[in-house]
């Protein structure tokens, strides 16, 4: 029973990321003042794009083909660990946080992998940035993770997040740190503006997009519904860890349903949130990253020290 | 039954050798022999250092060897018996790798038969190093441990840079010796005798004790490669043949780390706090600096040298975390450190041998070691390629392999830092737990440049495009040691079980909430704390990545996959030189940590005279050095010269002050008796 929900949990995850992106492509459309598409257009791009046929460059290996596939499992299975609707799903126990970040870095290994195949210098450049990036942004993550991991006394997302819903409704200062930290964190790591401009494909300033420059038809499909997932693994875990509220604690359908409802609000103004602050940002240097990084890694920091200083005491 | 087949190890190990003279006359049989007999020494040795990790024996034995009041004492134990199998393995793998990578030397200008005896030397002493039991005979099978590998590493003396490199390896070798001497020294003044029965009853004063630990850790560290006593290490690895660099980073390294346990927790009596805080920061800053040096490297042994300077710094961690629980009175804690530690240890064995072994592949089959001029291997060494991108995941700490698991670990280990008592060592610990964090992402870039630049994309000289692929033995040595990646990286409860009995011996206590929920939960500290399941991971990735292959390959294409041209931007057909490097690939990097490294950088331009806005030709010159050279070895070295020169004024060269200095010497020397 319990294994079934966690299926459906995780059906639905996947099954509802392009949803997300759908939404902040039309918010931002509306705040931009231009005509906004559906928000189901991220469903119909990834149909025509299984659709299509596929090319492979002249000098790629197994591995190029392979990683795809590979990609797209970590990432289900990323987003099988993490809370959606309901705590205390067997699928949580598999893997804590620091292994869904195993994940993400698996993934990207393999992604960086892809594009360093093909022989060109788009591929290399992407996936040195890439690295470069993902490198100084890890460690931020994991930083503000440990916040919340020995806050809660447990690595575990589940039990992490109705250890903090039992705890109630107080603002401790290293929770409002590692709230910008990872978000910040959040933001680079998914390749969204300021750090990258998942839209773009100018040379000198695309990260992402330059590994997957070579990739089309299924494969490209498979890269991109991936990298939807990941968004809103990032999305649903500063909403559920910080503002926990309304998740289901059991598997009652009313319960169920209720979770559902607020993590479908929740997400939806996180994402809102989002689409006004691309819409007001610009995307920074390559090398100014590094400083915003240096940034997120210092609140994350900050949250580590005010928690063992402030709230452990003695 | 474990000590006779570790000591039947040590004599298969040495008769390899002693056979191995015969090399010039019987080329091909005394291969065969030599390695077959190394191969059955590690079997031995995993065989029984298995039985005695798994069992819980311990086993003792004196043997009339030795001095005439101090016989060898030979022990195995749990502890000894983990570090036997970590030897084992590798060794067996390298004996299936050796009779391939041999045959480049069988033409060479050097005998092989040195090659061979000082292989069979090296590992019967580092089998005897784990089972000495006695100061005297470990020190024994200690220097004959560094100076068997020192004579492999200066094999190949027809190049000065190895002979440098080999001079300098047992100039630290020995100065490390020396302080493991006294630190020995320490304990045995104490304890009132050379064996290490006598040594665990010293009742060591605080001060001396710390002493003690200070000249182990100098001196275990320097032969492990602690930072910044690392400086031997990248040198020393790239000159040593392939199978025998795989042989000292996976293992010799490992054996200075058997040395460490074994002084602290055993001989010690127990380790402090404090010297664990001191060991954690070692560690840290080894890990993090040996990473970021790696990935400036362009050499892939020396870069794996590199690597291992970064794995020691892991274990250290581990160790230092176990140290910190065990003195503040946290044994459960203490033990996951130490758990953590071990479990590295085995991961980095295994992984580093995989990769030196592949490294050695790619050398033999197109005699290329720099990473700038090789490309597309993938197509050219399937095989080899295959196990080396599994040992590149393991090393980069992905799950679901081996890599991961013990780094794992070693992250709860550091998130208990709440259960003790001191602020600083709790806000201290989960920051060291980031810089662990930073070091792994930092690895993983590094090793995706490693394995972009040499085995994907295209060749870039003419030996790599037309490299083949190895024969079966080195194939088998390698696919070996990748399967044992994939195993430990999946089954970490057991694994963690049988590390147990290391614990019961040091710690006095087990892990037993590591498999409270059976074998497919891996619970460190409790289930509500963190679980891991490695083989539902696994099944999930293929299920969720396969299920999606079934689908979207279900239906039988008419027409096969169209290969097109990658876009170039409009310009004319992709050469090899228009991918990305090794170099251009770390430049963000090398801008973001530069003042870690000493970085030169030079950039001519030549202009045409007649039109100065137009660049004729341009030259970009790079050299990046360990800075540890110059502020500290370099400083020494001048130090010591200059001292010597001191002490130098008083050779005069004339026989009557020879002969005063020898009277007065005399005189001095029966006043101090009387």
């Amino acid at each position: 029973m319990s294994w079934a929900l966690a299926l459906m949990q995780t059906a639905l995850f996947v099954a509802g990321a392009p949803l997300l992106a759908g939404w902040i492509k039309r918010v931002k459309c509306r705040l931009q003042n231009r005509r906004a598409p559906p928000v189901t257009q991220p469903y119909r791009d990834l149909v025509r794009l299984f659709r299509k046929e596929l090319l492979l460059p002249e000098e790629s290996s197994w591995l190029f083909r392979a990683a795809p596939y590979v990609i797209f499992g970590a990432m289900v299975l990323a987003a099988a660990v993490v809370p959606l609707v309901a705590l205390r799903l067997p699928t949580a126990e598999i893997a804590d946080v620091i292994v869904l970040v195993g994940f993400f870095a698996l993934a990207r290994f393999f992604q960086a992998l892809a594009g360093m195949d093909i022989g060109t210098a788009f591929g290399g450049m992407g996936a040195s940035r890439e690295m470069t990036i993902a490198s100084l942004a890890e460690p931020a993550l994991l930083m503000a993770v440990f916040t919340l991991a020995m806050s809660a006394g447990t690595t575990d997302l589940s039990v992490a997040i109705e250890r903090i819903l039992g705890s109630g409704l107080v603002i401790r200062p290293s929770f409002v740190f590692a709230f910008f930290g990872l978000l910040l964190v959040a933001i680079a790591e998914t390749g969204r503006i300021p750090v990258d401009n998942p839209a773009t494909h100018l040379e000198l300033t695309m990260i992402h997009e330059a590994m997957v420059l070579e990739y089309s038809g299924r494969h490209l499909a498979l890269i991109e519904w991936a990298s939807q997932i990941k968004f809103m693994i990032y999305a649903v875990l500063i909403t559920n860890i910080f503002l926990p509220w309304g998740i289901a604690m059991g598997f009652g359908a009313g319960a169920l349903a209720l979770g559902a409802a607020a993590v479908t609000v929740k997400l939806a103004a996180l994402a809102a949130l989002l689409a006004v602050s691309e819409t007001l940002l610009a995307k920074m240097r390559l090398f100014s990253v590094p400083q915003f990084l240096g940034f997120a890694y210092l609140l994350c920091l900050l949250g580590m020290l005010s928690h063992v200083i402030l709230e452990v005491g003695g | 039954m474990s000590l006779s087949l570790a000591e039947w190890a040590v004599l298969g190990a040495l008769a390899s050798g002693l056979l191995g003279l015969a090399a010039d006359r019987y080329p091909v049989p005394v291969k065969f022999v030599c390695f077959t007999l190394l191969g059955l020494s590690g079997l031995g040795a995993v065989l029984g250092g298995g039985d005695a990790l798994l069992h819980a024996v311990t086993a003792v034995q004196t043997l009339p060897l030795g001095l005439p009041w101090l016989h060898w004492h030979l022990r195995v134990d749990p502890l000894s018996g983990f570090f036997l199998v970590v030897i084992g393995i590798v060794t067996v793998a390298v004996s299936l790798y050796g009779p391939g990578y041999v045959r480049e030397y069988e033409h060479g200008r050097q005998s092989t038969a040195a090659l061979y005896l000082f292989t069979g030397l090296f590992v019967a002493a580092m089998q005897l190093v784990v089972i000495a039991d006695d100061a005297f005979a470990f020190l024994v099978a200690w220097e004959l441990m560094s100076l068997s590998s020192y004579f492999l590493v200066a094999y190949q003396h027809q190049h000065a840079a190895n002979r440098r490199a080999a001079f300098l390896y047992l100039l630290m070798a020995e100065v490390g010796a020396l302080a493991i001497l006294l630190a020995f020294g320490v304990l045995a003044a104490f304890g009132g005798g050379f064996s290490f029965e006598a040594m665990r009853g010293a009742a060591l004063t605080p001060v001396w004790a710390s002493v003690a630990f200070a000249l182990a850790l100098f001196g275990f560290g320097m032969k492990a490669g602690l930072a910044p006593l690392h400086i031997w290490l990248p040198q020393a690895h790239p000159a040593a043949p392939s199978h025998i660099s795989a042989l000292m980073s996976g293992v010799m390294l490992k054996v200075a780390i058997y040395g460490l346990i074994r002084f602290v927790f055993d001989l010690l009596g127990g380790p402090r706090w404090d010297w664990g805080l001191v060991l954690l920061l070692a560690g840290s800053a080894s890990a993090l600096l040996g990473v970021l040096y790696a990935l400036m490297q362009h050499d892939l042994k020396r870069l794996l040298a590199y690597h291992s300077v970064e794995n020691v710094g892991i274990i250290c961690m581990g160790l230092g975390l176990a140290m910190i629980f065990a003195g503040t009175g946290h044994p459960r804690l203490a033990v996951l450190g130490l758990v953590a530690a071990l479990y590295h240890t085995l991961n980095h064995a295994l992984f580093k041998g995989l990769l030196f072994l592949g490294a050695g592949a790619v050398l033999q089959r197109s005699h290329e070691g720099d990473l700038e001029r090789m490309g597309g291997l993938i197509r050219r060494m399937p095989v080899t390629a295959l196990f080396f991108l599994i040992g590149c995941i393991s090393i980069s700490a992905l799950p679901p392999f081996n890599g991961f698991v013990s780094e794992w670990l070693t992250f709860q280990a550091a998130l208990q830092a709440p259960a003790l008592h001191s602020g600083v060592l709790r806000a201290l610990i989960p920051v060291t737990a980031a810089v662990l964090a930073l070091t792994g992402a930092l690895a993983a870039a590094c090793f995706v440049k490693v394995y972009g630049v040499a085995f994907l994309g295209r060749a870039r000289s003419r030996h790599v495009r037309h490299a083949r692929e190895v024969d079966l033995g080195m194939r088998a040595g390698q696919g070996l040691l990748a399967a044992l990646c994939l195993v430990f990286g999946v089954l970490p409860t057991f694994t963690v079980q049988a590390l147990e009995p290391i614990a019961h011996q040091l710690l006095g206590r087990g892990l037993p909430s590591a498999s409270v929920q059976g074998w497919l939960w891996l619970t460190p500290v409790s289930p509500q704390t963190a679980s891991y399941a490695a083989p539902l991971v696994l099944a999930g990735m293929f299920l969720f990545g396969g299920v999606m292959f079934a689908l979207l390959n279900a239906r039988r294409r008419t027409r096969a996959v169209r290969r097109t041209v990658p876009w170039t931007c409009g310009f004319g057909p992709l050469d090899a030189r228009m991918q990305y490097t090794s170099t251009a690939f770390t430049h963000p990097i090398r801008r973001i940590f530069r003042p870690v490294w000493e970085v030169h950088e030079e950039v001519e331009e030549t202009r045409d005279p007649a039109q100065p806005l137009r660049l004729t030709g341009l030259r970009y010159q790079l050299h990046i050095e360990d800075r540890s050279w110059r502020t500290l070895y370099e400083p020494l070295g001048r130090w010591v010269t200059a001292a010597a020169r001191r002490v130098g004024k008083i050779q005069t060269g004339s026989v009557r002050t020879y002969l005063a200095y020898s009277l007065f010497t005399l005189l001095v020397l029966l006043w101090l008796v009387t």
